[in-house]
């Protein structure tokens, strides 16, 4: 039965169909755009507040505790002397940086903000970082033929996994609160200190010779960077010699590979030759030490910190032992039997043959786990851990712009989630080169 | 017995049993195999002739008995396992080649890792193993772009690059498209006349009958028959193996 196009009525027409749902949906949702933003304009009217972004460079007149610095000098006067004649360059920048963290309740509500974006970010990737490996050594935990160990983890696993992060957050925090006094801190080596004011760990602090030290590393870098880019070229050229057309590996594929056999000694090396070539100490190791109430010198990690850093790192880490298990056993039997019969010990089973393939299967749920930790740090409001979130909210309740204040914030989790997401991609794509069905 | 075959004997088999749970596998095998010998297992699927084989690598345990593979006996001493899977490589059915790796990492891995020998001499060793394999221009590729047919080449050059003594096959052409199993074959048979030890498990009764010194006939976890090929296939002695022939070689 032949039909003629032209004879098809419109509403049974598959061409006319398919733009039409189209625009229906692009004008249904403008239309809810349309209502949402008349909703937004009423509701400030009857709040009688005008949108602006005035506020933003107005006075905070509110303290933040948290991952600000403060200069040890300015609170102690009998502090070491030698610190104000440093100068140079880099002692600059240092300072700048400093400063750029530095909060006075004088400052604006836009430096507060700052504040918090830093504090969520320190958080984030201080957590990523420890979930990643607690999470990995549990993963392969679970799998361990040692019945003890894969029970341990299975426990662990199951317990953070299936409990709400928030009363993990609230579970840690009072722990830590409940910790010595000052005075009777919990020490490590005199160098690590614990108590209910948070954890004290020393730090590096610039000294004498830091400036020329710098000087050195920088040059030491781009001489680096200039061998690495060589050594790809020569062997990028040399190779094309050797291999047909098909085989050459690129010329990215060479930096990458040239980069991966001289940048280790270069970190490794180069700070120390530098070290040596200074003729003043480049940096000096300070300690927290105990003055009339507090510690002062070293990194101070406060309670909110500690217990947010806690809970956010033991209840990744669950998710992401899963996402490892999953991974390692996605490799089929075959491949562990192939690398036993030639010969390789079980621990290289697992390095060179196993992980390699599992990683693969682990980035992307690894990515969502990631992404999870950083969009979790701002359950640190509740016990006031002054983040990106919660100086927020401090500001929408000075100043009432909830509107300009709510859509950075959004933002702000939008840019470090998508910067996230890409890079892992960008990793993803390096490590799935190969196709793994054979 | 072929030209290389010796009187030393390189694996003995002393009452080996297998459980699967409650499945008893191999219910006693004894056998010895000589120094260069090549022989074939065949037998109907289930009846644990590639459990076999599995054990003298300890792939798979055996619960009693004892497995001597070139004077190491096979306990559950870690050394000895390693020592015993340097001197045995193993030929798999589904290739079981690292997908991660193109074709020459694939073969210089235990090289490299396990005799610790430098990758430049690896690269060599394992070029000249593919070039004998006839598939030198393979080399940098990845197995999944190459044909299971080479892929299975790239797989017994991989067992080879570390020297073994013994070359255990388990199926390896089973896997393959009808095209491609004698380009696969014909390695063994050159690998065959180069003297190394081979346990074949196979079902190409003309591979065995060409190149076995001894074909063995496994049923239900023990060795039903064992003979050379000619008296093997013209002259089989029990029922069992009669059918078996018969029903392989109708096609």
């Amino acid at each position: 039965m032949q039909q003629d196009s032209a004879n098809i009525p419109f509403w049974r027409d598959i061409r006319i169909l398919k733009i039409l749902f189209q625009v229906l949906f692009i004008i249904g949702i403008i239309l809810l755009a349309l209502f949402l933003y008349t909703n937004m304009l009423q509701g400030l009217d009857d709040q009688e507040t005008e949108l602006s972004w005035d506020f933003l460079f107005s006075e905070a007149g509110f303290d933040i505790e948290e991952g600000t610095y403060s200069d040890p000098s300015e609170e102690e006067n009998d502090s070491d002397p030698s610190d104000e004649n440093l100068k140079g360059f880099w002692i600059g920048i240092v300072n700048t940086l400093r400063e750029s963290i530095e909060f006075d309740p004088s400052d604006t509500n836009l430096k507060a903000f700052w504040i918090g974006i830093v504090n969520t970010l320190r958080v984030s990737i201080v957590g990523i970082f420890c979930a990643t490996i607690i999470g990995f050594l549990f993963g392969i935990a679970r799998l361990s033929s040692n019945w003890l160990i894969s029970r341990i983890a299975a426990v662990y696993v199951e317990i953070f996994r299936n409990t709400p992060l928030l009363l993990q957050i609230l579970f840690w925090y009072p722990l830590i609160l409940v910790l010595p006094n000052v005075r009777e801190s919990i020490n490590f080596f005199d160098s690590i200190f614990i108590n209910q004011r948070g954890v004290f760990l020393p730090s590096a602090e610039p000294a004498e010779g830091f400036n020329t030290w710098m000087w050195y590393l920088l040059s030491g870098i781009i001489l680096a960077i200039l061998v690495v880019i060589g050594f790809a070229v020569f062997r990028y050229l040399s190779r094309s010699r050797e291999l047909q057309q098909t085989d050459r590996p690129s010329f990215v594929s060479n930096l990458i590979f040239s980069a991966k056999w001289t940048a280790a000694p270069i970190i490794l090396i180069v700070p120390f030759l530098a070290w040596f070539l200074t003729p003043d100490a480049p940096l000096e190791l300070s300690r927290p030490e105990l003055q009339k109430f507090n510690f002062v010198g070293g990194i101070d990690l406060t309670p909110e910190f500690t217990a947010l850093l806690i809970g956010l790192t033991v209840y990744t880490s669950a998710f992401i032992a899963e996402v490892v298990r999953a991974g390692i056993q996605s490799v089929v039997k075959g491949q562990r039997e192939a690398a036993r019969s030639v010969g390789l010990k079980e621990s290289q089973v697992l390095r060179l043959v196993v992980i390699p393939q599992a990683i693969q299967v682990i980035v992307p749920p690894l990515t969502s786990q990631y992404l999870n930790l950083a969009k979790n740090s701002s359950l640190g409001i509740f016990i006031a851990f002054p983040d990106l979130f919660q100086i927020g909210k401090i500001i929408i309740g000075q100043t009432g712009q909830s509107v300009p204040t709510f859509a950075m914030i959004m933002t702000c989790y939008l840019i470090v989630s998508l910067t996230t997401s890409a890079f892992m991609n960008w990793y993803n794509r390096r490590i799935t080169r190969f196709d793994s069905s054979s | 017995m072929n030209e290389n075959t010796t009187n030393d004997p390189i694996i003995i088999c002393e009452d080996v049993h297998k459980w699967f749970d409650d499945f008893h596998v191999l219910k006693g095998i004894t056998t010895t195999f000589k120094k260069g010998e090549r022989a074939v297992i065949c037998g109907p699927s289930g009846s644990g002739k590639s459990t076999f084989i599995r054990t003298i690598n300890r792939l798979e345990e055996h619960q009693r008995g004892t497995i001597i593979v070139d004077g190491i006996e096979l306990s559950n001493d870690l050394r000895n396992i390693n020592l015993i899977r340097q001197e045995v490589g193993m030929v798999f059915q589904q290739f079981n080649l690292f997908p991660h790796l193109t074709n020459i990492k694939n073969i210089t891995l235990g090289p490299i890792q396990v005799r610790k020998m430098s990758k430049k001499a690896a690269e060599e060793a394992a070029l000249a193993l593919l070039e004998r394999m006839d598939i030198a221009d393979q080399a940098y590729k990845y197995p999944s772009e190459v044909s299971g047919g080479q892929q299975q080449r790239v797989a017994i050059a991989r067992a080879l690059a570390m020297e073994p003594k013994i070359m255990l096959f388990d199926e390896p052409t089973s896997a393959l498209d009808p095209e491609m199993i004698s380009e696969v074959l014909d390695v063994m048979r050159e690998l065959a006349h180069s003297g190394m030890t081979m346990l074949v498990v196979t079902h190409e009764m003309g591979f065995a009958r060409e190149v076995a010194d001894r074909v063995m006939f496994f049923d239900e976890g023990v060795v039903v028959e064992e003979a050379a090929p000619a008296d093997f296939f013209d002259n089989p002695q029990h029922d069992r193996t009669k059918l078996f022939i018969s029903q392989t070689l109708q096609h």
